[in-house]
């Protein structure tokens, strides 16, 4: 019997949650037979095992709930949610019974009175007792004793029900119905819908009603044809009743069956085993494969690798019988969007996507609790009432959509709502009065950064605890239980448009290829499924580690990766110089980048299982995990998402670095520069050269704040200063902000612009200077008289505020050699020492000076790095020209023959000292 | 002597200090060998270590403590405990004798102490010639979690 009872548990839950996601569905198109009949079915099949088994309670509910259900099917009554909410209702204490029947093994004791009431009180067409007062007193039923084993007797309730008076008229019976009784055509309308073997016609005859309530407990055996008739007249009617009931029985055994074939019920824990057991034959196996690599053992090689292969398909094999569809944690959503949306009054729909999408039971077990959470969060707090929806000239009906997809090892699910966003003010507040942050900690953070602190423990935004989402526990939960199984989480919000919740999970937790390095005297295991090739750097190799400005990197197929020392990111070693880089390079890809990782050796792949860290080492981002290797020693597992994010900030630099020398190499011989057309401030186009800039960046106005009178933007994890090209003082709040990214001497700063238009190659000819600030001058640009913008007093700008520029009035053409080793300032200086009314000639380096000399070229005033130009002095090299420095004043170095040194910073200064020159040499 | 009235404890020696850690509290006691050391982590964490296949982090209780790091080569043992699904092993530089002690020698942890070994301590003990400070070895392993840490 207690196997029976298993048996019935296991297969009453399924059906469960099947008919709270077929109930929700059937009440949002009544008409949907098929879905109905389904239901019905299901129902019928728990009442029928539960009268078998002598679970009296619950047969008693699902006997109430089928009739109801037979009015709908019948088209008797129209399914109102009203009465969905009841049928649910009576599903939730189904369950609560199962419950109890799984932990003490018999009903655990109770009324059900109440319900059943409620239910027949609605099949008779009174409609919900709870929510219009009772039409009839209800007999004084008599309670039923709490019992404590299931007793084959009649259910004293039934009986009860039996007996009260009912007002459901029945035209085949010429009376009305009484409760918990099955009209003729409820049960017509089972035969019919079910698919089985022929039934007899006599069942169109009369039955009597007195008999049904000890019928039902018999006829509900499916083995029981012939039931005991107590009934005085028409026996055919309770047989009909035992077989309408036998073919629903067969058919679902039928299924079952089916079922059977393809697949096998095995508990849990068997499989938890198996899994262990597998990785403990895993490193068994590692640790063979140590040995005989040690011993150089060849009679063990051969039996090793088929034990090898041997192990790897039988891990294959174990991971797939724990892949579960994520559609499996989802099957109770519908109904907990359903009730929620009941209880708060609004209009909700859930879109799910993805549904087929496969990962490990143990990892679908864990985001079961979070993703309901979330769901219930999105419904509660992040959708509008229909009012307030509809107020904001949305429809109704808000969507939480859910979705999931594979990327990479791990599966991505997103928690869609078009609510109305995270109010980061609202959170401010919260985070201040919860003593989270302080003011001033806030006044620095981006508005995604505040509303992050959703995620802190102990925060939660609802003003008022509502049933739903107030249980205490609040995102932080969530978000702990999903690092805890080293996933990530993070939000999107648009104030008024939404939320997006972004969860990323790995695939499984189990087992993992990777590659043992080996970074001083440490190993670390990188996971393969990050690395996407090992590179040879260093002594040996023909690719080394350059340079440039302190930051490492490798020509890796004519493009620069940047590379940083694993020791260096650890913290194990000092800052290693390029020269010391010797050994492999592992060229990492995670969060949309790569980053190479210098160590000293690759020693091995190997098959890992993945150890969570404790408590105190979970939040170093660097490591996901820790395993022991087949020798038995413990290492790090690195993350390699964890250490793009750790490396991010010197990457930004050396491709801004990079690209502005591959942007110099781009700028052709012939003088053509490449120039980017934008709109601001006014509809005329301005030209900016696209060497100068490092990148374009496209930003949510919302995220640009301002702080001490400055606009700046969240920007990889620093805060870039931004300012209009258009010279306007504030910025739009809404839409999006195209913004160019300059840098210089590690700075960056955000030109703002309205509109990019369009990259043109020109010949940049300033034709006219400007005297309006943030203007070098104007050129003729696809024909047009374009102005171009001075990026350097834009960059000053956003980081200073506005500076001074002396305007300088063209004074004629005088020649000017710029000498500047250094690409960047070369391409600031150029186009402001034109714009000023000078003819100007570009030397990168010294040589370039002397082959200018040696080809008789003259100028009026040598401009430059002063260490270069002093260098060209001592060399004999245009030694009566007029110098000018441009850069930091090296006061160890004469200043002799200088005209000044001004710094580069100073532009008006600069240009004034130049004409100054200029006049000196003329 | 009853079970209700007294305290069983596992004695250890760290620094020069006696120190008694309820043996209900522990699970075992090991000799840890081969510490992995975890770069960035916090310093109390001496590092992980395979124990019969599972991995135990090591806290050492002399960082705790405030007590300057043990010498190369000195002698270290491990009181095992799990928390939650988590092993961790305290090291400690001697482990000695069970104890059972009676609870009214039991006496609250002196006001004046070091605040932090204050809050490491239950209680004191009054021994016949010596003091055994109750080692509270819960918190000796909890370490300031969440988004600060």
């Amino acid at each position: 019997m207690d196997e029976l009872i298993g048996e019935f548990l296991a297969e009453t839950s399924e059906s469960l949650d099947v008919i709270d996601v077929e109930l929700v569905k059937f009440e949002a198109d009544p008409t949907d037979r098929a879905t109905l009949d389904n239901i019905f079915r299901l129902l019928h099949t728990i009442k029928g095992t539960c009268g078998f088994l002598g679970l009296e309670r619950l047969e008693a509910i699902a006997h109430a709930g089928e009739t109801l259900l037979g009015k709908f099917r019948d088209g008797d009554m129209v399914a109102d949610s009203n009465a969905v909410t009841v049928v649910l209702k009576s599903l939730d204490r189904i369950k609560e019974i199962t419950n109890g029947l799984e932990q003490t093994g018999v009903e655990p004791a109770g009324d059900d009175r109440d319900l059943i009431d409620r239910l027949e009180s609605l099949s008779q067409g009174h409609g919900d007792p709870e929510a219009a007062a009772p039409a009839e007193p209800v007999a004084a039923a008599p309670a039923p004793e709490p019992e404590p084993a299931p007793e084959p007797e009649p259910e004293p309730e039934v009986q009860a029900a039996a007996d009260d008076a009912a007002t459901g008229f029945d035209a085949d019976l010429g009376r009305e119905l009484r409760p918990g009784e099955v009209s003729l055509a409820d049960l017509e309308a089972a035969f019919l819908s079910t698919p089985g073997p022929e039934f007899e016609a006599e069942a169109e005859t009369a039955h009597d009603a007195e008999a049904d309530a000890d019928e039902d407990e018999h006829d509900a055996e499916p083995a029981h044809v012939d039931a005991p008739v107590k009934a005085e007249s028409a026996a055919p009617a309770p047989a009909a009743k035992s077989e309408s009931k036998a073919p629903a029985n067969d058919d679902a055994g039928q299924q079952q069956a089916h079922r059977t074939q393809a697949t096998i019920r095995v508990n849990v824990d068997t499989l938890e085993n198996l899994m262990t057991t597998v990785s403990e034959l895993v490193l068994a196996r590692n640790q063979l494969h140590q040995i005989v690599r040690d011993n150089d053992d060849s009679a063990l090689k051969t039996p090793l690798q088929r034990l090898s292969s041997v192990t790897a398909e039988l891990q294959d094999g174990v991971m797939k019988t724990r892949m579960q569809p994520v559609g499996d944690a989802w099957r109770k959503l519908p109904r907990i969007v359903r009730d929620v949306s009941q209880e708060l009054g609004k209009k909700i729909r859930l879109v799910q996507e993805g549904e087929d999408t496969e990962l490990d039971r143990q990892v679908l077990e864990l985001i079961r609790d979070p993703l309901t959470h979330m769901i219930r969060n999105s419904c509660d707090h992040g959708l509008e009432t229909p009012d307030e929806r509809a107020a904001a000239g949305k429809n109704e009906m808000g969507t939480v959509k859910l979705s999931a997809y594979h990327e990479g090892g791990a599966i991505i699910m997103k928690i869609i709502d078009d609510g109305r966003g995270l109010n980061a003010e609202k959170i401010r507040q919260k985070v201040i009065e919860k003593g989270l942050a302080s003011e001033a900690e806030l006044e620095n953070m981006s508005e995604a950064q505040i509303q992050r602190y959703i995620f802190a423990p102990g925060f939660s935004t609802a003003a008022a605890v509502t049933n739903l989402s107030g249980r205490g526990v609040g995102m932080d939960v969530v978000r702990t239980n999903i690092e805890q199984i080293g996933g990530s989480i993070d939000l999107f919000s648009e104030q008024g448009k939404g939320t997006t919740f972004t969860i990323k999970i790995p695939l499984t937790l189990a087992i993992v290829s990777a590659l043992i390095v080996k970074s001083g005297e440490d190993r670390f295991a990188a996971p393969q499924l990050s690395v996407r090739e090992l590179v040879r750097v260093g002594a040996g190799s023909s690719i080394a580690v350059e340079t440039l400005n302190g930051a490492n990197m490798i020509r890796l197929r004519d493009r620069l990766l940047p590379v940083i020392a694993l020791s260096e990111v650890l913290n194990t070693a000092e800052h290693t110089s390029a020269e010391d880089m010797t050994g492999y390079v592992i060229v990492l890809e995670a969060a949309g980048r790569k980053i190479g990782l210098v160590v000293d050796d690759v020693l091995d792949t190997e098959e890992i299982v993945v150890k969570p860290l404790s408590g105190p080492l979970r939040s170093i981002n660097v490591f996901s995990g820790a395993t022991i290797l087949g020798d038995g020693s413990v290492i790090m597992i690195l993350d390699p998402n964890g250490l793009a994010q750790e490396t991010s900030s010197a990457e930004g630099e050396e491709q801004s670095d990079a690209a502005a020398e591959d942007a110099a190499e781009a700028q052709g011989a012939n003088g053509r520069q490449r120039l980017l057309l934008v709109r601001a401030g006014g509809e005329e186009p301005k030209a900016v050269p696209v060497s100068l800039i490092t990148r374009l960046e496209d930003f949510e106005a919302q995220t640009i704040e301002q702080t001490d009178g400055r606009y700046v933007v969240q920007y990889r994890g620093r805060l870039l200063p931004l300012a209009h090209a258009g010279g306007m003082d504030h910025f739009p709040t809404e839409g999006r902000q195209p913004v160019l990214v300059f840098a210089e001497d590690g700075r960056s700063a955000g030109v703002a612009v309205d509109e990019i238009l369009d990259v043109v190659e020109e010949r940049l000819d300033l034709e006219m200077g400007s005297e309006r600030p943030g203007v070098i001058g104007s050129a003729i640009i696809k024909g047009k008289a374009t102005e171009v913008l001075d990026i350097a007093w834009h960059m000053q700008r956003a980081w200073n505020g506005a500076p001074q520029r002396k305007g300088k009035s063209s004074t004629g053409r005088n020649a000017v050699l710029l000498v500047e080793a250094d690409a960047f300032s070369r391409r600031m200086l150029a186009p402001l020492l034109a714009a000023a009314g000078y003819d100007v000639t570009v030397a990168g380096g010294l040589h370039e000076a002397r082959d200018a000399a040696t080809m008789g070229a003259e100028y009026d005033v040598l401009v430059g790095d002063p260490a270069a130009l002093a260098r060209l002095q001592e060399e004999g090299v245009y030694t009566n020209v007029p110098r000018l420095g441009v850069g930091e004043h090296d006061y160890t170095q004469s200043t002799d023959g200088f005209v000044a040194i001004m710094p580069a910073g100073d532009r008006g200064g600069l240009i004034a000292a130049l004409d100054q020159a200029a006049r000196s040499a003329a | 002597m009853s079970v209700e009235d007294s305290f069983e404890y596992v004695t250890v020696r760290i620094g020069d200090q006696l120190l008694g850690v309820e043996v209900k509290q522990i699970r075992e006691v090991f000799s840890p060998q081969d510490v992995t050391s975890v770069p960035r982590a916090p310093g109390e964490i001496a590092g992980l270590l395979n124990l019969r296949g599972r991995i135990v982090t090591a806290v050492d209780a002399r960082h705790r403590l405030g007590l300057p790091p043990r010498e190369p080569g000195a002698n270290v043992m491990a009181l095992g405990l799990e928390e939650g699904t988590e092993l961790f092993g305290v090291l400690v530089d001697e482990v000695g004798e069970v104890m059972r002690l009676k609870s009214d020698t039991l006496e609250p942890t002196p006001a004046h102490l070091d605040p932090k070994w204050r809050v490491l301590l239950k209680g004191v003990h009054r021994l016949e010639k010596d003091l055994l400070a109750v080692l509270d070895i819960r918190a000796l392993i909890a370490w300031q979690g969440g988004l600060a840490a």
